[in-house]
């Protein structure tokens, strides 16, 4: 079942990916960054289950709080920027390039 | 066997989930899609033996972060869909191609290797699941720990910092706002008066339901806009407002 487990983890991590390119509104963006790094969990507890430790669990519960305060941050952040610039796009957001 | 049709009903679910996160276009599905996959992932953690985690999954992902992305989806503007036009030619579909290739190579990277059958967690479990990860986080992870307390602070500090907004002015008072609405009447003509509910004069009271004047005709202040582009979109929407829209947008 591992090899299961992880292919799955590696496809949710992929999907994350093409979302985070491919979408332009940032709150979108975000989510698929939340995708991307419950994938990375996924992988972690199954590692733990495969070699017996909860060493695996363990990285995951700080990945989650990690997540949690970058949650947290990065929607201040975007809405700082609605606030400034009435719109939540990334492409918007391009001033420190002229 | 019941651990296998968990996974595949769920590994299923959740990469459905997934892509519509990914291609749905409005912001509110993606939001209610990422909880599909949090939740459906709760429940693969609970069948690998992590029922802390799958706990922690539920009441911080689902509980705490999705509702802090409605709230903000709420605050930026629920209609603010993504523009279709791409800033880089071709992005699109390179990003798609990458994707593909990524997810190819990493899951026949992993599909070639030969992995024996995962030892269990029987053992490190047997004080219980809590119990044994709380001895592991308070005593070899003990920095750490500390280290993620420091960053809570840190990021709830920086949250309240982002958000806050110095006020530079002092606030209006309703004198204040009464004497801008009449100014704006003496000059533009604009009504003072609150806007007309929906359906305040007609014979339904839902929502879509534009008001009508006295001749009879609909009033287009109280035709919500939101509400009458959606319903533009499914063609439900009533011929005299799309009139009224009409005559408002050649007006323009």
């Amino acid at each position: 079942m591992t090899t299961h487990y992880l292919v799955l983890s590696a496809l949710l991590f992929a999907i994350g990916g093409v979302g985070v390119l491919v979408r332009r509104n940032a709150i979108v963006v975000f989510m698929c960054v939340e995708l991307m790094l419950n994938a990375c969990n996924l992988a972690f507890v199954t590692f733990a289950r495969q070699n017996g430790n909860l060493d695996g669990q363990v990285i995951a519960f700080f990945v989650m709080i990690v997540a949690a305060a970058e949650v947290v941050i990065g929607l201040a952040i975007i809405v700082t920027i609605f606030r400034t610039r009435r719109s939540a796009s990334v492409d918007d957001a391009s001033l420190l390039k002229y | 066997m019941g651990e296998s049709i968990t996974f595949w009903v769920l590994a299923v679910v959740s990469v459905i989930a997934a892509l519509g996160l990914v291609f749905s276009r409005r912001a509110v599905y993606s939001a209610l899609m990422l909880g599909v996959v949090m939740l459906s992932l709760a429940v693969l953690y609970a069948v690998q033996d992590a029922p802390f985690l799958a706990a922690v999954q539920i009441i911080v992902y689902t509980g705490a972060v999705m509702m802090l992305f409605l709230f903000v989806l709420m605050l930026v503007g629920v209609d603010s869909s993504d523009s279709l036009v791409e800033t880089i030619r071709g992005q699109r579909f390179w990003a798609i191609v990458a994707g593909l290739g990524f997810a190819a190579l990493l899951g026949l990277g992993i599909g070639n290797t030969l992995i024996a059958a995962p030892k269990g967690l029987a053992v490190a479990n047997q004080n219980g699941n809590v119990p044994s990860l709380a001895e592991l986080i308070f005593t070899r992870h003990v920095f750490a720990f500390e280290v993620t307390s420091a960053l809570l602070i840190t990021a709830a500090l920086g949250a309240m910092v982002l958000a806050h907004r110095e006020r530079t002015e002092p606030k209006p008072t309703q004198r204040d706002l009464s004497r801008a609405r009449f100014v704006e009447f003496g000059r533009h003509g604009k009504n003072p008066a609150p806007l007309p509910g929906p359906g305040t004069y007609a014979r339904h009271n839902a929502i879509d339901m534009p008001a009508l004047l006295p001749d009879g005709t609909v009033s287009p202040l109280s035709v919500n806009r939101v509400i009458a582009r959606h319903e533009a979109e499914e063609g439900t929407l009533a011929p005299e407002v799309a009139q009224i829209l009409q005559q408002e947008e050649e007006g323009k």
